[in-house]
């Protein structure tokens, strides 16, 4: 046997998962949890997309009485609350779950029982939320219900209870997942990986994961909020109690903006992952391109009252908001300019992946320059909560960051599977997803200033709207079979798509130097880094460290700035008590739907599995020297 | 502003005018029309560019073969150029803010001294309105029609009884909302007659798509001719429409008010000129006999959800509420 044949041996024998059931339940592999995020995220897109297909179907005619009202604000509120908290926010953190260990050349993220609980416990809010569908406890107030129309007098039963714990479920297992991302990009990089030779990929997720942990506390302080208004009688939104409604909605949407760009941020990390490579050459900008990300994050937080316009708040504030919430054009324009100047002055290869930045550009731009118009106090006051927001948000949301997503899909598909899906196939779902989706949400923009407003079953003859709405639901129809297309693509490629090299696109980044599909302890060796792009380095050889342990799950952590090795750190080997901490926590958060006690009681079980989880043990990390061989 | 790409939107706009934010026919409303106009073209030029920047990538796709760039690209000219992108996006957005903060004060600060002084409120799924009577200073109370005086300005106070609603009328001013616990205010400055729509566009519940209400512009002297009309108690019915009182009076009145009769509930809309109307149940059917009397017999097939009791009448009592009802002119 070979040397290297005996160290992969003894890789698979220390990384490997329990076999069967006991090792789905207990994996702690970053990988196999990202790839369960992600199934589940697809499918529940799937779902939810079905949903806006009834809808759409429900709008083609005027007066339609197929759909009655309440089926049909279920309907928008299921759609909306999966997309906004159940795909498209976790899809990111999935997407950076997967391939931030590889992108960092480790063997797996710095908490990795963390990430398995996260995802545990987002399945714990899917399953919340599509029980309840099933049970018809469905919400019915939109994916924001505000009050006093959410509260308890306009809102008997659980329907609100449901919407609202469903998000506590999501947003603490985005707070696991943010903190793992920020936690393993900031001190596991690889030797050599300075902060100014990260990938912008890899500070996008960096900023992604701080904005979540700064927003998301306001939604679960906001919904806790309503949840004790609805359960204990607080009257923190009771205008006759001195509550005020309007508190909910800058909280919510303290939270609800940042939240645009913690989907759209990562977006911004696959397009210029994707473009560097298919430009064949170095992105052009990078640090205009990093500068943006942290100046798109930083404003986020500074414009949630453009949500708020036509709630007659003070003119001045009003005006500030309109100011900052343009602002936010310069960097995203800035970004724009960065990417069409590294593909128009490299070697631009369109395989799918390059295909979809095309349809990122040409379709978010234009959810960027209706954002704008949005983003005027004066103008908002004709355009929001009508069908022109709901294109735009479409335009920016699907445009923006599902088009990325979609090219990102394509363009790691191989190291995941091994295997290059059908570039044929690929094409035929771009087009029709692209066109699909084109040719259904811009009428709505015209539906929108002809005075439809969202969230209706119905609509008179009268009005018109009627030959608009019939092209929305046609271009809905092409953009749902050409996704069929591309779940098709997907499946078949994965058993008879052509087999991959390690690096078939011939990219530059650390994820390619492995092999495909990645074995569960990623690198043999750490990599060490010299450049931005190491794989494009004039030096043939990656250079990597030896000195990380094979016989025992260990990592390296380096330091936050300049990445120099600091010292080895134990990983956590697979464990069931993520799933029994998840569990704990969804009893309790479930049960407090229906009884305060569940909040003193259900904590009793959560302590003991977390005593569980965090039980010390003694193994150390290894000794000896790290050193650097060419 | 009538710039090309406009043309488009007002070709199609033309045929359905009454809850149009392309076709303006007040003041608020055509101040942020020409604004919208300038977005257009601003907004336009800049994706006319990012277009043409695509443009460039897939020729040199079309002129290059696929290879590493083995060189290392010169970027000096685009790092020249990235400034001047940033300059250019810079001044766009400048025209683009004081565009709109112009607009803005077109809507709240030139205001002129209101003619017209109105009360709305939001109910679960209707409208509440109520005019100051120039004269008495008393409230005269109607529901789901608004009569404005052209030309003048009608200072409208937004309120809400249940939960959060919005005022629109697009053809006459951006919208607001009505939020329980406060009071907003908007000026209205229609400039052309005739009929228009409004529709609530915050979501308020089940019927939420069910919350319209017209507004007829009418001239100044007309208008005073309405509003002295409404001020006037209901007329004295007389044969079926007699015995539709009595019924009215036993059934309806907790709910409804009457004036010039005992009935005065507030829970439901004031129908004293009920007739006068041009449609029911908040814009949910057009005023005619028939669907008055259908809405009294099953309001929940109509409306479904609606907070209006299905009242169980004989046939021949419900008939002449209906009668009663259609005669309140």
């Amino acid at each position: 046997m070979t040397p290297a044949a005996e160290r992969r041996d003894r890789l698979a024998l220390t990384w490997r998962d329990p076999a069967g059931w006991r090792g789905f339940l207990t994996t702690v592999d970053h990988k196999r949890i990202a790839a369960r995020y992600i199934v589940t995220a697809l499918l529940l897109l799937f779902l939810a997309g079905m949903l806006a297909l009834d809808m759409r179907w429900q709008l083609s005619t005027a007066e339609n009485t197929r759909m009655g009202p309440q089926l049909y604000n279920e309907s928008f509120s299921l759609h909306g609350s999966t997309m906004l908290f159940l795909v498209s926010v976790p899809v990111m953190e999935a997407m950076a779950l997967w391939l931030v260990p590889l992108m960092l050349g480790q063997r797996n993220m710095a908490f990795p029982r963390l990430g398995a609980f996260s995802y545990w416990l987002y399945l714990g809010g899917v399953l919340t939320l599509w029980i309840a569908h099933a049970l018809d406890i469905t919400p019915d107030l939109g994916w924001f219900e505000y009050p006093p129309l959410s509260g308890p007098a306009y809102s008997p039963g659980h329907r609100a209870d449901i919407w609202a714990q469903m998000i506590t479920f999501t947003e603490v297992a985005a707070l696991c997942a943010s903190v793992n991302v920020a936690a393993t990009i900031l001190k596991m990089r690889p030797p050599g990986m300075t902060l100014a030779r990260m990938p912008v990929f890899l500070w996008a997720m960096l900023v992604a994961s701080f904005m979540t942990i700064a927003s998301m506390p306001a939604i679960m302080l906001v919904t806790t909020m309503l949840i004790a208004d609805r359960l204990v009688s607080t009257h923190f939104f009771a205008p006759d109690a001195h509550g005020d409604v309007l508190l909910f909605q800058h909280l919510f949407w303290f939270f609800g903006h940042p939240e645009v760009y913690i989907i759209f941020i990562p977006a911004t990390g696959f397009v210029s992952s994707i473009v560097e490579t298919f430009s064949r050459r170095r992105l052009f900008g990078h640090h205009v391109l990093v500068l943006a990300i942290l100046a798109i994050g930083f404003l986020a937080f500074g414009l949630w009252v453009h949500h708020m316009f036509a709630v007659g708040l003070p003119r001045l504030g009003n005006d500030f908001y309109t100011a900052a919430s343009m602002a936010i054009a310069l960097p995203a324009g800035l970004q724009m300019f960065c990417w069409i100047a590294t593909m128009a002055t490299g070697r631009p290869w369109f395989a799918t992946p390059m295909l979809w930045m095309l349809g990122f550009v040409s379709t978010f731009v234009i959810g960027g320059l209706s954002g704008v118009m949005t983003a005027s106090a004066a103008l908002d006051l004709q355009l929001t909560d009508t069908y022109f927001v709901v294109a735009h948000f479409h335009y920016v949301l699907v445009g923006g960051a599902m088009f990325p997503l979609f090219g990102a899909f394509c363009y790691w598909y191989p190291k995941a599977t091994g295997r290059l899906m059908s570039e044929r196939w690929g094409r035929i779902a771009f087009a029709l997803i692209v066109g699909g989706f084109n040719l259904g949400f811009f009428p709505m923009h015209l539906l929108g200033l002809l005075g439809m407003p969202r969230r209706v079953y119905t609509y008179p003859a009268a009005m018109g709207w009627e030959g608009l709405n019939q092209i929305a639901t046609a271009g809905s129809v092409v953009a749902v079979a050409g996704g069929l297309v591309f779940v098709a693509n997907a499946l078949w490629s994965y058993r008879h798509g052509k087999p991959a090299s390690a690096d078939p696109w011939g990219a530059s980044t650390l994820e390619w130097a492995g092999e495909a599909p990645s074995p569960p302890w990623n690198f043999a060796y750490t990599p060490v880094v010299d450049s931005l792009t190491p794989l494009w380095s004039t030096n043939p050889a990656l250079p990597v460290m030896e000195g990380i342990a094979i016989d025992r799950r260990e990592v390296l952590v380096t330091s936050v700035t300049d990445a120099v090795p600091l010292y080895r750190q134990k990983s956590a080997s697979p464990s069931i008590w993520p799933l029994a901490a998840a569990v704990a926590v969804a009893a309790m958060f479930i049960g407090s739907i229906f009884t305060p006690w569940a909040v003193a009681i259900g904590l009793l079980p959560i302590g003991a599995t977390l005593t569980g989880w965090f039980w010390p043990h003694r193994e150390r990390a290894t000794t000896g020297p790290l050193r650097t061989r060419s | 502003m009538r710039i090309p790409a406009l043309a488009v939107c007002l070709s199609l706009a033309a045929c359905a005018g009454a809850q149009s934010v392309l076709d303006p026919g007040g003041d608020q409303a055509q101040a942020l029309f020409s604004l919208f106009g300038l977005m257009i073209g601003v907004c336009g030029i800049v994706y006319a560019i990012v277009l043409a920047g695509l443009g460039r990538v897939l020729l040199r796709a079309w002129k290059r073969p696929v290879a590493m760039a083995d060189d290392i690209p010169d970027d000096r000219r685009l790092d020249r150029s990235l400034p001047v992108a940033a300059a250019a996006i810079v001044l766009g957005l400048t025209v683009l803010i004081v565009g709109s903060f112009l607009a803005d004060r077109i809507l709240f600060t030139g205001r002129q001294t209101p003619a017209v002084f109105v009360r709305v409120t939001g109910h679960q799924w209707w409208w509440r309105i109520q005019y100051r009577d120039p004269a008495s200073g008393r409230w005269i109370e109607t529901a789901n029609e608004l009569h404005l005086p052209r030309g003048e300005t009608s200072r409208v106070s937004l309120g809400a009884a249940d939960v959060i609603h919005s005022f629109w009328v697009p053809a006459i001013a951006g919208k607001l909302d009505m939020i329980p616990g406060r009071r907003n205010v908007i000026d209205l400055t229609p400039r052309r007659t005739g009929w228009f729509r409004g529709q609530c566009t915050e979501f308020c519940g089940a019927q939420h798509a069910h919350m319209a209400f017209d507004v007829k512009v009418d001239s100044p002297a007309g208008f005073r001719a309405w509003l002295a009309a409404q001020a006037t108690p209901a007329p004295t019915p007389g044969g079926a429409a007699g015995r539709g009182a009595q019924v009215f009076a036993g059934s309806c009145a907790t709910c409804h008010a009457i004036r010039g009769t005992e009935a005065r509930g507030r829970a439901g809309p004031d129908l004293t000129h009920l007739a006068s109307r041009r449609s029911i149940a908040a814009g949910t059917a057009t005023m005619t006999r028939g669907n008055l009397q259908g809405w009294i017999a099953q309001p929940q097939a109509m409306k479904p959800g609606t907070s209006m009791p299905a009242v169980t009448l004989m046939p021949a009592d419900a008939d002449a509420v209906a009668t009663y009802l259609a005669g309140l002119r």
